[in-house]
């Protein structure tokens, strides 16, 4: 690999602190002292105590990890399901290709749609059998939706990559089909599997689009508080939040980092 | 007797695979089905129904909506959802352009970096985009307000009244997305700029290539299936987004999402909400069409 220009570099460290500077100011302003406007008051704790002491907050985090947590988990097994039905089965290409468009229309189609379409479908569905109602069910119903393609994606790749010897192996060494399912595809899929399942989690704690649609007026998620918060005129607590969301996140990435590299 | 069969190392009729292969199809299928196509289908219907006087839906088949999205309406016609739609493909390419004019240098940067640093230098692209959108979107608004340096530089610069924030404006609209999208199109760029053939621009440069014609002959055309994924990445979800020009855009710089999401909740005109979005599949449909079209087969996957 040749040396980059000196410009390039800089260019590029510029864009960075461009992408770093709003999150930087987020956290300056969570130790500021200060609740109302933007001047420096001293150093000051007191937002992040007050959030472990708002109930609101912590209700919207209970509700965000919970909503991540439920639609992964069902995201995941559809999605590996639907990867190796369409990678190993003969399914014929003109099939194929319907199913796969299918399949990947919500990854390119902007989010708004989908969370259009689909609160007018539980609308109807509300007004055809009388449940339905906007909530956290109808949250999970509209993440997994849009989960499900990236988990196939995901899962996909690593099949495509494995190619057919070991499964071969196994058929000829006399393994039932069940044994080989346990013992040689699901260990072999693995990586792929939690790769696609980390980032199902992941878009659905930073969904926005699809939640504020569905939520309804009773649940609340950390995004839809904090927008709601901003559309108000934000208290220091938010800003307190963002750093912590923030933060978690830098963690997140650093482990699944330092995970698939020992995985390399 | 029907045959046996290998597939895949089960062994099996050609019933007893395809069997296995619809029941793993099925759960996912059928989960599409009831909430994607289906929904997508109701959304097609009510598009072309009439909104009552309370916000409700009435089953009449009506053109009105998508005359409407054409501008014609009670008072006559007027230009306004055709400035909207238009100023809505225009930020999505102004954002796609400057966040791949920024986005190469980067890719670049990083590829110059030992191998072992740019698994660091990738994560650091990558975490401001896992941190929440509507976080980063105020945190603008934050940087933008007029006590902080920029409104102070911009004013003492006279492009704006001293003492007002930066925001809302074109521009705070424009800084939002950029900085929305950056990550989307780094990375495919620079899965293809690690994949870099450098012999080719070393060979461009012993034949006394300048330097703008080694970037452009030996250079961008390599760098171009990653560019074209970033781009659609880039290019579509831009078109759809509504948090960016909600919070740093204001009443005057509304796009085609911001209408949308007007519809479906202060407005209450859901017929009108879904001609919109359809207008918008619309959009998404020919920004496809046209990827295609420019001769690169365009694999998401």
């Amino acid at each position: 690999m040749s040396r980059v220009h000196p410009a390039v570099g800089i260019t590029a460290v510029l864009t960075l602190a461009f992408l770093y500077l709003p999150m930087l100011a987020v956290a300056v302003f969570s130790v500021n002292k200060t609740r109302y406007g933007l001047e420096w008051g001293g150093f000051s704790w007191k937002w992040y105590t007050g959030l472990f002491q708002n109930d609101q907050i912590l209700e919207a985090a209970r509700n965000t990890l919970v909503l991540a947590v439920v639609s992964t988990l069902i995201a995941t097994v559809l999605g590996t399901m639907l990867a190796l039905a369409l990678e190993r089965y003969p399914w014929g290409r003109r099939v194929r290709g319907w199913l796969e468009t299918a399949l990947y229309l919500p990854v390119v189609t902007p989010d708004i749609i989908l969370a259009a379409a689909l609160v007018v479908a539980f609308s109807f569905l509300r007004l055809v059998s009388g449940i339905f109602e906007l909530g956290m069910v109808s949250m999970i119903i509209g993440h997994v939706t849009f989960q499900i393609a990236f988990v196939a994606l995901v899962v996909q790749s690593r099949l495509r990559s494995l190619g057919r010897d070991l499964d071969e192996a196994a058929r000829d060494l006399y393994a039932s089909y069940g044994y080989y399912v346990r013992r040689v595809l699901l260990p072999l899929l693995a990586p792929g599997i939690v790769a696609g399942a980390m980032l199902a989690f992941t878009l659905s704690l930073d969904d926005f689009v699809i939640s504020f649609f569905t939520a309804g007026p009773t649940s609340q998620t950390l995004p839809l508080f904090i927008y709601a918060s901003v559309r108000r005129g934000v208290t220091p607590e938010i800003h307190a939040l963002s750093t912590l969301i923030f933060l978690a996140t830098v963690l997140l990435v650093l482990m699944s980092e330092r995970l698939s590299r020992r995985a390399a | 007797m029907s045959r046996l069969l290998v597939w895949y190392g089960e062994l099996g009729t050609a019933g007893s695979i395809l069997r296995r292969g619809l029941a793993l199809l099925l759960p996912a299928l059928l989960w599409l089905l009831a909430f994607l196509i289906l929904p997508s289908l109701a959304l097609v219907a009510v598009a072309f129904a009439e909104r009552g006087n309370f916000g409700e839906i009435i089953w009449n088949f009506s053109l009105e909506n998508l005359s409407r999205l054409l501008g014609y309406g009670i008072f006559g016609w007027s230009p306004d959802n055709l400035i909207i739609l238009a100023r809505t493909v225009w930020v999505a390419f102004i954002t796609t352009l400057i966040s791949g004019l920024l986005a190469y240098p980067l890719a670049f940067f990083i590829a110059s970096r030992k191998p072992q640093q740019r698994y660091l230098w990738l994560a650091l692209v990558i975490i401001p985009f896992w941190t929440n959108l509507v976080i980063r979107t105020y945190a603008w608004q934050l940087l933008f307000a007029p006590q902080m340096p920029f409104a102070r530089i911009a004013a003492a610069l006279h492009l704006i009244e001293p003492g007002t924030a930066l925001n809302p404006s074109s521009f705070a609209v424009y800084v939002g997305m950029v900085s929305a999208f950056l990550p989307f199109l780094v990375l495919p760029l620079y899965s293809s700029v690690e994949r870099l053939d450098w012999s080719l621009v070393e060979a461009a440069q012993d034949l006394y290539g300048g330097r703008s014609r080694v970037f452009f002959q030996a250079i961008l055309p390599q760098t171009l299936p990653g560019l074209t994924v970033g781009v659609i990445l880039t290019f579509i979800p831009a078109m759809g987004m509504f948090v960016v020009p909600d919070l740093l855009g204001g009443a005057k710089y509304l796009l085609v999402g911001n209408l949308i999401q007007q519809q479906f909740f202060s407005s209450r005109d859901w017929p009108f909400g879904a001609a919109l979005s359809l207008g918008l599949v619309l959009l998404t449909l020919i920004a496809l069409r046209i990827y295609r079209r420019s001769g690169k087969d365009v694999d998401l996957v």
